[in-house]
């Protein structure tokens, strides 16, 4: 079995999180990849627990959820206990919101890491809800699953009419963030 | 030149795979995990020279959409759990009658309003029961999204050439699902159309099945096309009108009841993986057969040879799968989103032949591969 990239995006309603999941998985089929985003969401639109999952692969997926998490994105205190627990390997990263989540939990596998989408969108771009965007450029830049071309193409297929630029440096500042980390 | 692969959901594929068979009508009540389907059908129905209607309530939905089909019109509905309980009533008329339309039920989590985002396969055996009497009817449960625009064009074939209601049983996981799909050429996938009377209207009567070219199965004039007819709710003659005849009675339950067993061939469905030299079969379907054919690869790794029997026609239910499986494996492992109910078919055909086990979850999350891994270890180790 070809190993697949599965990425979890998890946190709460309002945060983007959907939206971002499918924009990784166009970015993937953008590359002749094969691609599967799942979600769940509850009944509220804002707040509640939510995820987006992301399988990328080079051939057939058979799982389309995420079974072994290569990437887990956490941005929001609610998600870290459900999403963070199958947790299998060492070399997996979780990516916790240095703004959003109040305390890093210790966890038995897996890298942890710490970065400020919240405070990148709020400060420098003056949009919080950007942090999406910013996130998925940080995820692009540790895991390279899809290229910066493809993510920012697919970013721009996906996004509202006014905003490319600010979805473009949203992007790039992703990138930047994931720069800071030695992996 | 190269055809566009498109990320799409369940719900959309659903919507395309309608189109493609053609669909002409379509009533419904919007609700979650089903709602995509309306808008998207609300939104391209219409180009297509189709109606798309939405109804006070679920009932009127599939009132309306029987009503549309006995015109001639390809039909269809699409519910999810509270609604689908609705629509059984006139589901039981559609069924007697023989009225071709398709029903889409997005399976979530139940009873009763239960948890409207979250995934379930509890309504298997509300599809084979859910209306009173004994009744014909066909569910198929596919279990991607490719297979979702494949199943529903298949699912409109079979209710227009047989003139059996089709359940197209989704749930929530593999409805909101976004997956990889290129769609098919027109004249890819076969489209049927039901048959049509031959003989002028003053012969016609609509349930009268001696000259149909397909054994079983009368021929249908649209209301509308000059043809006059009666259809109700109580047994009837071949003329349609009512009759407290016992052996009339008899003879077209007999009629309505053995077309499923002459056309089963044509309507089972299923996927084998990996039985050839199996010890250990996962019997699976809809989304929970995902997580079954990625256990198979994995329990393979790890030196047991395990199998799938994936069922994408679940009723009528192909028995003799189960039989022949049941005879050589050690066990059979059944995983639903619900407390069992395939597995009650599942042991019935397997006649005690074997061991059936069930890997149940109703927490409204999808089945993880690894549970069905560590019950098929722990039960092979166990042996």
């Amino acid at each position: 079995m070809s190993k697949n990239t599965e990425i979890r995006l998890g946190g709460e309603g309002g945060q983007g999180l959907i939206l971002a999941g499918v924009i990784l998985a166009s970015a993937a089929l953008l590359e002749g990849k094969n691609a599967a985003q799942s979600q769940y969401y509850g009944p509220e639109s804002r707040g509640g627990i939510s995820k987006s999952e992301v399988v990328i692969s080079d051939g057939e997926i058979i799982y389309p959820e995420v079974a072994d998490p290569d990437l887990v994105l956490v941005l929001s205190d609610v998600a870290i206990g459900p999403y963070t627990r199958d947790i299998r390997r060492d070399d997996a990263l979780v990516v916790f919101d240095a703004d959003t989540v109040k305390k890093v939990p210790d966890l038995k596998h897996g890298k942890i890491y710490k970065l400020p989408f919240t405070m990148t969108a709020h400060d420098k771009l003056g949009k919080p809800f950007i942090a999406n965007i910013i996130a998925l450029g940080a995820i692009v830049g540790l895991t390279n699953v899809v290229s910066r071309e493809s993510i920012e193409k697919a970013v721009l297929a996906r996004v509202p009419k006014g905003t490319e630029e600010l979805n473009k440096t949203a992007l790039f500042e992703g990138f930047e963030l994931a720069k800071t980390i030695k992996k | 030149m190269e055809k566009k692969a498109l990320l799409i959901s369940g719900n959309e594929a659903c919507v395309e795979g309608a189109l493609y068979a053609g669909i002409q009508f379509y009533a419904g009540y919007p609700i979650t995990p089903s709602s995509e389907i309306p808008e998207g059908l609300a939104r391209k129905l219409p180009k297509y020279g189709g109606v798309m209607i939405q109804m006070e309530d679920e009932i009127a939905a599939m009132a309306a959409t029987i009503g549309a089909s006995l015109t001639g019109k390809k039909a269809m509905t699409a519910t999810s759990g509270p609604g689908f309980s609705l629509k059984q009533e006139n589901l039981g008329f559609a069924s007697f009658n023989e009225v071709p339309c398709v029903i889409v039920n997005v399976m979530r989590g139940g009873p009763s309003t239960g948890a409207p985002t979250g995934p379930s396969q509890g309504d298997v055996m509300q599809a084979r029961w859910g209306t009173h009497g004994d009744h014909p009817i066909v569910a198929l449960a596919p279990n991607s999204i490719p297979e979702i625009f494949t199943e529903t064009v298949r699912g409109f074939n079979i209710t227009e050439k047989f003139r059996i209601p089709v359940i197209l049983l989704l749930d929530e996981i593999i409805a909101h699902m976004r997956e990889r799909i290129i769609f098919p050429e027109k004249g890819e996938l076969e489209v049927v159309d039901r048959l049509k009377p031959t003989v002028p209207p003053d012969q016609y009567k609509p349930f009268d099945v001696t000259n149909s070219p397909l054994p079983l199965v009368p021929p249908m004039a649209a209301y509308g096309s000059g043809y006059r007819f009666h259809v109700t709710g109580l047994n009837h003659r071949t003329d349609g009108f009512p009759t407290n005849n016992g052996d009339l009675i008899e003879k077209e339950m007999h009629r309505i009841m053995d077309k499923v067993d002459l056309y089963k061939k044509d309507i089972f469905k299923t996927e084998t993986y990996m039985l050839d030299d199996a010890e250990v079969a996962i019997v699976a379907y809809g989304s929970s057969s995902r997580a079954a054919k990625y256990a198979v690869n994995a329990l393979r790794e790890q030196g047991i040879k395990a199998g799938m029997l994936r069922y994408i026609t679940i009723w009528p239910f192909d028995e003799a799968a189960i039989e022949k499986l049941a005879q050589k494996v050690k066990f059979i492992v059944v995983p639903e989103l619900n407390f069992g109910q395939l597995i009650l078919e599942v042991e019935r055909a397997a006649k005690g032949k074997t061991r059936v086990y069930g890997v149940n979850r109703v927490n409204i999350e999808i089945i993880h591969p690894h549970e069905i891994i560590e019950k098929v270890k722990e039960l092979f180790h166990g042996i």
